[in-house]
């Protein structure tokens, strides 16, 4: 095997991997700003800065391929001073608000700033006069605290493929802004807020609604009602110094508890609800012939609002049911309310989300108030969450594990799954299967669903039929899927797939927008692990044997697509401009 | 088109023009635009030669820079069996009494009488300005119908082509280039022939050859003169480099700011698909090659490799990591070699007379000629070409004249904003890649500006600086902010705000773009600073408000 040599150390390589990968194996930590695990090497920073040591030259550590017999030193007194007068400089452009910033103390640049010791700012300050965009309501822009590394660029363009974002200007003048220089709100942008868990500063956030929810909490005429997202609950802990995917749902049904919610429900039984409403629906069309195939799920907001805007003409083919929080929602205003004799007037619906485009769902279209109130109310991300326990004064690591609500909070490992890709269509395939054949499948893992491959298929034979599905995560992995769709109905050949699950974030919630920050593949597999981890514990594995999504169907809808499931559970899709203006 | 047909094409062009004669050669660039006249100079003396009733012998042509720029407009009066006269300054007065008073009595094989007035404006041949140049590059600028490929073959063109489609194979090419020891022109110096070697060795489908023409730096226009005053000799470069290459696809990526070079280059590409030596079989050869124009929009980065390439495809023009290298992932992911406009005006002629005449010339390390854009305060300013190795002071003083105020010469800046100032007792020193960056500088493209006594080094710091900080593309940090913070800095001290602290400050700055910025631009932006505190401290000094003006360093006062 090749080798080469970093800091005198030898260190056998591989073809393609580059200088910082070969550093990593030695335990050889090269600073870094702009490079992050998901994404090319822009060399955009100039932190990475290594030598030759032969002749001295510099070279970007995140770019260069490592060569064989190549000899570099990563450290020494000029590569220091070299970094920290980089740094020095991007401070210098850089508004000096730690304390207040989103990001304070879980900022890249920060972080680095700390650990080089840059303690004085003497240089003038070139930090430009723009004011924030906060159009879209879900993420806000602010081109001060940017610091040009083109994460966000990147991984809208390249990874999302939505082209929201763009570069604008050159120079000093530089800016991260959607193209045209029109607001967020006028852009493509689906909210789906990878832009901000890629940053490395404070410059794209998610909008915080915590003191929304504080306002309610306070309020004695409020009932105040809450429900976590499946991924939420293997990531939170992260914030806390847990293991990623350390599951802590106890902990966060407790925390509710102590903030003073009065009831605390689970998106996990939402996503039960979803799969009695998709499942069937996905039966209708597979087995009766009644409407387009594939189905193609709609829980993920982002992906619905991306399809409405750039490819509608899927919009037969998707899946009407709301996601699950809004089920949640919805029927926490009308059947719990009910039942607990509440006037849903009172009541205020908080759904945790991993998420940036829940924050859109929520208001999308009047079908998001379909109890007569908007069934969520106010929708924050885990990071919110997190902020807020610790505002609440609450000893996370170690506050008892509580239980929820068992009638809208009691769910299945089908539900617990749809957090990460695949899952949505493992736990549609359980149940699809049963609503098929009455009976559960033996054995209810269906491999083929997980895992971080961008596009995943896979059939099964399902009472004779073959049963075709693919899965895809991040947006950038759409459209070769939907265009073998549009190639076979073109040709006027058999759908290539039955029923297809799309996640817009990488690795599907688990990676959402809205999660703690620093995903990579390594952190999407922990948390998803956990999620599995519960399913394969838990005492149901299909939601369709949720004796209380039973019991709502029993009481409540009578069954799937009933009249009263439709008003409540399901929603239309509409053509959308890419641009609005 | 078969390869004899150059000969007959070559032969009809010579008869056709063996009835006239006299010529009149007249710069077409911009700046030699005669005063007084609306329509362009080519024109105006064809009208006066139809006037004077001479048309039937007199030809009139359009030809390129002929490179002594500060005393144009020029015309160039050839006579079968004379020494060429050179009309100089002229203005449309002037223009037409040479009409009248000197072409019209040649044309009629009489004596021509020129007034004093006109003689005045009469420039011997001999000329030091002309007399100590050796012309490669340049050699068809003063003569060549620049919009005819008629007139190019007659002069010798596409017989490279020929030689190296029908006698040699691509790896002989790659061989002679490479034994020539031709680098490339745009400044940087890599080796052609190595260049041509590993892109040559690359395989894929489809291979690009891009002419550089995006030339950028303040005070340069050795590119521009060649595309507009002999534009198939970088057609032919091409050519053969593809050839050498196995390359189809060929684009000149032309600045827009160059209309003339555009239209010329356009119409040589279209002249040269009409005769088969652009396009499929050429020369009857089994070798295809095809080129396209494509428009730079105006930033300065785009001459860096990678960002022109992404400009190329259309994209954001800023540069890419390397490596990947064009030779392997260059415009949309094909092979690609990128060559400056001079290096690829070098490819025939080294080809029709071999790389041993090419490596005749110049330094041990920097071979053949070189061709400099010779402006500021020197006499004669224009396009000067002299063999690699030729001392500065040749250039400044025997071709450039020296100031033409009286004024003593303080120093020479080149390598324009990537490089740095020689003061006049280093103008000894060869020009060559080795010796100018040896003194701090580098040689660059080719621009060469000629510095007076009267002029601050201070200012002219801060006009370079001023000028990058404007082109940085903004991508990376060292050269987008750091630009910006030297500049204030510079800036502080031509007011006369400055501190010593400051300059300690701008050192360190210049430092972390040296070593941290991605691209070249960024990585060479600080070097006029710090060429101009290596050698002129004293002047910055002198406007510090802490510090007392220290006494020039005695060399630099001699």
């Amino acid at each position: 095997m090749a080798s080469a040599i970093i800091n005198g150390m030898p260190v056998e390589i591989t073809p393609g991997e580059t200088i910082l990968e070969a550093a990593k194996k030695l335990s050889v930590k090269i600073p870094v700003l702009c490079k992050h695990p998901d994404l090319d090497a822009t060399a955009a920073c100039g932190i990475c800065v290594v030598k030759i040591k032969a002749t001295g030259r510099t070279l970007r550590a995140c770019c260069t391929p490592i060569d064989s017999g190549m000899d570099i030193v990563t450290e020494d007194a000029e590569l220091v001073q070299v970094r920290r007068e980089v740094l020095e400089l991007i401070m210098s452009k850089h508004p000096n608000e730690c304390v207040t910033c989103a990001r304070n103390q879980n900022c890249e640049l920060q972080t680095l700033c700390a650990d080089f010791d840059i303690r004085h700012m003497e240089l003038p300050s070139l930090v430009p006069d723009i004011a924030k965009d906060t159009s879209n309501g879900t993420i806000e822009l602010d081109p001060r605290k940017c610091v040009t590394c083109g994460r966000c660029v990147q991984v809208c363009q390249e990874k999302q493929n939505v082209w929201a974002l763009s570069f604008l200007d050159r120079g000093i003048d530089t800016r991260i802004a959607p193209a045209g220089d029109i607001s967020m709100a006028e852009s493509p942008c689906v909210s789906c807020g990878q832009c901000s868990a890629h940053c490395p500063t404070g410059a794209i956030v998610e909008c915080d609604e915590t003191q929304k929810v504080w306002d309610k909490l306070i309020d004695p005429d409020v009932v105040c009602v809450a429900q976590i997202a499946p991924a939420v609950r293997v990531a939170l802990g992260e914030a806390f110094g847990f293991a990623p995917g350390t599951n802590v749902t106890g902990k966060i049904y407790a925390s509710f508890r102590r903030m003073g919610f009065k009831a605390v429900f689970d998106t996990n039984y939402g996503a039960d609800v979803t799969i009695m409403e998709e499942g069937t629906e996905f039966v209708e069309r597979f087995a009766h012939g009644k409407g387009a195939l594939p189905l193609i799920t709609s829980c993920c907001p982002a992906w619905v609002d991306f399809m409405e805007k750039y490819h509608n003409d899927m919009i037969p083919h998707f899946s009407s049911c709301k996601s699950p929080h809004e089920m949640v929602g919805a029927l926490t205003k009308t059947y719990w309310a009910e039942r607990e004799k509440i006037d849903p007037k009172k009541i205020f619906v908080l759904s945790v989300m991993p998420c940036t485009a829940k924050k859109w769902e929520v208001r999308r279209s009047a079908d998001m108030s379909s109890s007569g109130y908007q069934d969520v109310d106010v929708s924050i991300t885990t990071r919110e969450l997190a902020r807020m326990i610790k505002q609440a004064g609450i000893d996370f690591a170690t506050i008892p594990e509580a239980q929820p609500d068992h009638l809208l909070g009691a769910y299945t490992g089908a539900g617990t799954i749809f957090g990460a890709t695949g899952g949505v269509m493992e736990a549609a395939i359980r149940s699809a299967l049963f609503l098929i054949t009455g009976k559960n499948a033996a054995n209810p893992n269906f491999e083929f669903t997980r895992g971080l491959k961008g596009i995943k298929t896979g059939s099964m034979q399902v009472a004779g039929k073959e049963v075709r599905i693919a899965v895809a995560h991040g947006l950038g992995n759409v459209e070769t899927v939907l265009d073998e769709i549009r190639k076979a109905k073109a040709e006027g050949k058999e759908p290539p797939w039955h029923f297809v699950e799309v996640m817009a974030c990488p690795g599907g919630c688990v990676g959402g927008g809205g999660q703690p920050y620093g995903v990579t593949d390594e952190l999407r597999l922990k948390r998803a692990k956990g999620l599995y981890q519960e399913d394969g514990a838990t005492l149901w594995r299909c939601s369709h044997d949720n004796p209380y999504v039973q019991q709502l169907y029993k009481e409540y809808l009578g069954k799937p697509l009933s009249e009263k499931s439709h008003h409540l559970l399901h929603t239309h899709y509409v053509q959308r401009p890419t641009y609005r203006r | 088109m078969k390869p004899e047909e150059l000969e007959t094409k070559a032969a009809a062009e010579r008869e056709k023009q063996a009835k006239f004669v006299a010529t009149i050669a007249c710069c077409a660039s911009a700046g030699c635009q005669l005063p007084g006249t609306l329509t362009t100079t080519t024109d105006f003396f064809k009208q006066k030669v139809k006037e004077a009733g001479a048309a039937d012998k007199v030809r009139v042509v359009p030809t390129g820079c002929m490179g002594l720029c500060s005393k144009g407009p020029i015309a160039r009066v050839q006579t079968a069996g004379q020494p060429d006269q050179l009309f100089v300054e002229l203005n449309a007065d002037l223009g037409g009494k040479m009409v009248a008073d000197y072409v019209k009595p040649v044309a009629e094989k009489a004596a021509p009488k020129p007034d004093a007035e006109l003689a005045k404006h009469i420039l011997p041949a001999s000329d030091p300005f002309f007399a100590k140049q050796t012309k490669v590059v340049l050699k068809n600028m003063e003569t060549l119908n620049a919009e005819s490929l008629d007139d190019y073959i007659l002069a010798g063109g596409y017989q490279a082509v020929r030689k190296a489609l029908t006698r040699m194979t691509p790896e002989q090419v790659v061989a002679e280039i490479k034994a020539s020891g031709l680098r490339g022109r745009g400044g940087a110096g890599f080796s052609t022939g190595l260049k041509w070697e590993l892109t040559a060795k690359v395989k894929g489908d489809v291979k690009y050859v891009i002419c550089n023409a995006d030339e950028g730096d303040p005070g340069a226009f050795m590119d521009r003169g060649v595309l507009e005053g002999d534009p198939h000799a970088v057609l032919e470069g091409m050519i053969i480099g593809a050839y050498a290459m196995n390359s189809t696809n060929g684009i000149l990526y032309i600045r827009a700011e160059y209309p003339l070079a555009v239209e010329r280059v356009e119409r040589a590409i279209r002249a040269a698909k009409a005769a088969g030596l652009l396009g499929k079989g050429i020369l009857g050869t089994a070798f295809n090659f095809d080129c396209e124009v494509r428009l730079g929009a105006g930033a300065f980065v785009c001459g860096e490799e990678t960002a022109l390439i992404a400009s190329c495809e259309g994209k954001r023009g800023t540069p890419r990591p390397r490596p990947p290298y064009p030779a392997t992932k260059g415009v949309w992911d094909k092979p690609t070699c990128i060559n400056n406009v001079e290096t690829l005006a070098n490819i025939a002629p080294i080809i029709t007379r071999g790389a041993e005449w090419f490596a005749a010339m110049g330094t041990e390390k920097s071979k053949g000629t070189k061709v400099f854009a010779l402006t500021g305060k020197v006499k004669n300013n224009g396009l000067v070409e002299v063999p690699m190795g030729t001392p500065i002071k040749t250039i400044v003083y025997d071709i450039g004249g020296g100031t033409a105020n009286g004024r003593k010469v303080k120093a020479i800046q080149t390598g324009g904003p990537s490089g740095g100032m020689i003061p006049a007792q280093y103008f000894d020193t060869p020009v060559s890649y080795e010796h100018l960056q040896q003194l701090g500088s580098i040689m660059g493209s080719g621009g060469m500006i000629v510095l007076d006594e009267d002029d601050s080094i201070v200012d002219l710091t801060r006009f370079y600086l001023e000028f990058t900080v404007d082109e940085s593309c903004g991508k990376c940090a060292p050269c987008r902010i750091g630009g910006r913070q030297l500049l204030t800095i510079v800036d502080k001290i031509a007011k006369g705000d400055g501190t010593r602290k400051d300059i300690e400050t701008a050192k360190k700055i210049c430092r972390a773009m040296q070593r941290a910025s991605l691209c070249g631009l960024g990585q060479t932006a600080p070097n006029p600073v710090l060429s101009a505190l290596k050698y002129f401290m004293h002047e910055f000094e002198a406007r510090l408000k802490d510090g007392k003006a220290a006494p020039a360093p005695a060399s630099v006062t001699k």
